[in-house]
């Protein structure tokens, strides 16, 4: 760890509060970070880590001497080469943004302006600033899409926000931020909205533009694997404390708390593939879907599932894996093709099919707080299935209920919660919990895990297989996410563009030979170890030159 | 569920507003000190102790007048805006729920009734039908119910796009049960405050139409007829007409109370969707 006197940021004892308003009681203060110290080199990169609600993203922005949403910093300090920021006034802080300290947000399609061109907003705090002229600012920003490897660097600054992709967007961000040649760059989750595919190369064009201008960078992630990648240090944080502070390699390596110990080891969980997989309950044959407006999002989908067995359906967003979710439910017919479940063709309607042929089939949504009506208790929103398909009422109602909240490993003293009284992964254990309600055969899982923290998720995926155990049930997980893949899956279909690249028991479909594009996603996982992403990227120059 | 010193001091004041001009209108005859229509000295006599508001135009009593006033004015406002916003919402959540032509034929039906200005059509309508309290109701509740349908069409548009309904779609249940049962719980907010107003122009409505001859028949009194019967003695200086005038803006004010308190109760409950 640096010497204090000699690292360009220096933070001491911060505590940041804010003041929340929970609904029919007295406003309450609330510690949101609290007594974190950390120090930081010139050129280092420290990774702060942690989930939501650990106050990561707030520790980040203090280092801009910014408080979000009502939170106030209260003690501590926050030295930047010797100057302790917070101390600053408002003149001295405006000096400070956007010139020596720089920001690169989440979402980089919601922080550009659409109306103006990319170049001029990213040279515009450079010049605003007077740090550099017009001219300088521009040729700085040439060199900067070089480096970030951006496809025609000289005519990328006169594109549009809407005219180039995620992936290019997050990376002019960072030449935004880069453009004044700033001490400090706040990375705040920047590739976490990206595909996995898309999400190496922003890893690697960040990685080499940190080396190439010696600038020091906060990263802040839930993701371990990646800020293995790129940091120096790492911090773990948890409801705004500091639980582990240690360089990469003894974070990864020999990390020494429980929770640390947990981050690291998470997805553990594995399934045993099932050996015979000749007996499908759901088959999908030749099925092609199109909106209403022709579009095709769906070519020519063939695969099956057997009782009691999970396929897992991966690829990136638009590849059409949602849309054969709808399918199956009927809330998109197929244009060509048909779905059999147990034999008999599905209606491919949904307003069709009957109450019994709805019962069988249930799904689980990405979102949980916008799949249960908030203005229904827990015992409205399981109960309902209830009532709905088996007629239960009063007492009986609420003894199902009530055994239901058991199965999904929630105390039967939820029963009158409103779902903005539950937690994330309480919120995701309820919808879970309706759909068992309806005694279902199968279960579409419309990546579930993805909206929670790594060890809330890997609960909820342990809580479905051993449903799937205890009930037989059969589910289709659709998901980005290769390792739960590796961790539930019997049989593995791949969807990239709308069609099935791949598709057979996860031994088979997850071993060479590979296609390109299965093996272009598998190597894009980010894997828990030192230097993989400088590996990936050798043999990807080695195969190019092969080429 | 729901403690009384919860309410706060201001839904009181408005619940017991709105109580005071409840108890008037029910027992009337026995509050009241005169007649409703008994003339009982000169024509905008002085207030005194006989006369607490003064008399009126014809020398009647105003605060008698005022507390039968109550019982048109409050049964027709009240039952204007209800049966309009039962209208409105039904309608408008088929059409955002069904959508496809459904949706097209009664929005379509909606603008070409707004388009014709309501207080003329409101005009030709009642000089067509025979003059009875109920057509008085239901044609001031026809007319306000498409500013209700607009409002309605549009709230309901951003809640059936949730995945809770897609839910409930997916579970097989019907329209009356997406309706009532996931839409409206989490669109009264909006619709509450639209209340609020509306029962406000409700009152307004019947005392332009009663102005005009088309409303409430004199002798009968209400109290936007009574603003109208005194209001040339406002030229004379003489205050009869600000009195139902006051009576008008209280009732609103206290509706408005109550409803700013539900509103706050509607949203603030437990995961509602903001402060709307």
């Amino acid at each position: 760890m640096p010497e204090p006197s000699k690292s360009l940021l220096s933070v001491r004892d911060l505590r940041i509060q804010a003041t929340s308003y929970p609904p029919g009681e007295a406003p309450k203060r609330i510690t949101i970070v609290d007594g974190v110290s950390f120090d930081l080199e010139k050129g280092k990169v420290l990774g702060l880590i942690g989930e939501s609600g650990a106050g990561k993203s707030t520790i980040g922005l203090a280092a801009l001497a910014y408080g979000r949403g009502g939170a106030e910093i209260t003690g501590g300090e926050v030295n930047l080469n010797g100057t302790n920021i917070l101390a600053l006034g408002k003149g001295g802080i405006a000096k400070l943004r956007g010139a020596r300290v720089c920001y690169v947000a989440q979402s980089a399609a919601a922080a550009f302006n659409p109306a103006h061109k990319l170049g001029d907003q990213v040279i515009e705090a450079s010049v605003k600033h007077g740090l550099m002229t017009k001219d300088e600012a521009l040729k700085r920003a040439l060199y900067l899409f070089r480096v970030l490897g951006l496809p025609d660097p000289e005519t990328f600054g006169k594109r549009f926000p809407h005219q180039v992709s995620g992936g290019q967007l997050q990376r002019a961000m960072t030449a935004m931020a880069l453009c004044p040649s700033p001490e400090l760059i706040v990375f705040d989750e920047p590739t976490t909205a990206l595909d996995v595919t898309t999400q190496i190369d922003v890893l690697a064009a960040i990685k080499h533009a940190i080396e190439e201008t010696h600038t020091a960078a906060l990263y802040i992630t839930h993701d371990l694997a990646v800020v293995a990648q790129i940091s120096d240090d790492i911090m773990v944080l948890r409801h705004g404390k500091t639980v582990e502070y240690g360089s990469v390699q003894q974070i990864i390596e020999a990390p020494q708390q429980d929770y640390t110990r947990a981050l690291v080891n998470v997805r553990q969980a594995t399934r045993k593939e099932a050996p015979d997989q000749s007996r499908p309950l759901l088959v999908v044959d030749d099925v092609s879907a199109q909106y209403s407006n022709g579009f095709k999002v769906l070519h020519n989908v063939s695969l099956h599932l057997c009782k009691g067995q999970t396929l897992a359906v991966v690829g990136e967003s638009g590849s059409g894996k949602s849309t054969l979710a709808r399918v199956i439910t009927g809330l998109l017919p197929p244009s060509e093709g048909k779905v059999t479940f147990e034999g008999e063709t599905l209606t491919p309607a949904l307003k069709n099919r009957s109450r019994d042929e709805l019962r069988r089939i249930q799904l689980i949504y990405q979102m949980a707080d916008t799949a249960m009506n908030p203005r229904q208790t827990v015992r409205d929103i399981i109960g309902r299935p209830l009532t709905f398909y088996d007629g239960l009422r009063g007492a009986a109602k609420t003894a199902r209920v009530k055994e239901l909240l058991e199965q999904i490993e929630m105390g039967t003293g939820f029963v009158d919660r409103y779902p903005a009284e539950l937690s994330g992964g309480q919120k995701q254990r309820v919808a879970i919990a309706r759909a068992l309600a309806a005694r279902p055969e199968l279960i579409l899982c419309d990546e579930p895990t993805s909206a929670l923290d790594p060890l809330v998720a890997e609960g909820i995926l342990k809580l479905l297989m051993k449903l799937q155990e205890e009930q037989q049930l059969s589910y289709i997980f659709i998901t980005h996410d290769i390792a739960i893949v590796r961790a539930i899956a019997d049989s593995v279909a791949v969807m990239h563009r709308g069609r099935l690249v791949r598709f057979g028991p996860k031994s088979q479909a997850l071993s060479p030979p590979f296609d390109d594009y299965t093996d272009l996603l598998l190597k894009s996982v980010p894997e828990m170890k030192l230097g993989w992403l400088e590996q990936v990227l050798t043999t990807r120059r080695m195969e190019s030159a092969g080429n | 569920m729901m403690r009384l010193r919860d309410i706060p001091v201001t839904a009181w004041v408005g619940i017991f507003g709105i109580l005071l001009a409840i108890f008037c209108a029910l027992f009337a005859p026995w509050v009241a000190p005169y007649g409703e229509t008994q003339v009982v000295g000169d024509v905008w006599q002085e207030a005194d102790a006989r006369f607490f508001f003064g008399l009126d135009n014809l020398g009647r009593d105003i605060l008698s007048r005022l507390i039968f006033g109550a019982r048109t004015t409050l049964f027709v406002a009240f039952a204007a805006t209800f049966i309009s916003f039962s209208l409105g919402i039904v309608l408008s959540f088929i059409a955002a729920v069904t959508g496809g032509l459904v949706d097209t034929v009664f929005s379509r039906f909606n603008d070409l009734m707004m388009s014709i200005p309501t207080l003329i059509f409101a005009l030709v309508v009642l000089a067509v039908l025979p003059q009875h309290i109920l057509i008085l109701i239901v044609v001031m509740a026809v007319l306000d119910s498409t500013r209700v349908y607009r409002l309605g069409r549009a709230v309901a548009l951003d809640v059936a796009v949730m995945e809770f309904v897609e839910a409930a779609r997916l579970r097989g249940e019907g329209t009356t049960w997406i309706i009532f049962r996931e839409i409206l719980p989490n669109t009264l907010s909006p619709l509450l405050a639209e209340f609020g107003l509306r029962f406000a122009f409700a009152i307004l409505f019947l005392s332009t139409l009663s102005f005009l001859g088309l409303g409430i028949q004199p002798p009968t009194a209400d109290w936007g007829g009574m603003v109208k019967d005194n209001k040339d003695g406002i030229i004379f200086g003489i205050a009869a007409a600000l009195v139902p005038g006051t009576a008008i803006a209280a009732l609103c004010i206290c509706v408005n109370l109550v409803v700013d308190w539900l509103l706050k109760r509607t949203s603030s409950l437990k995961g509602g969707r903001g402060d709307a």
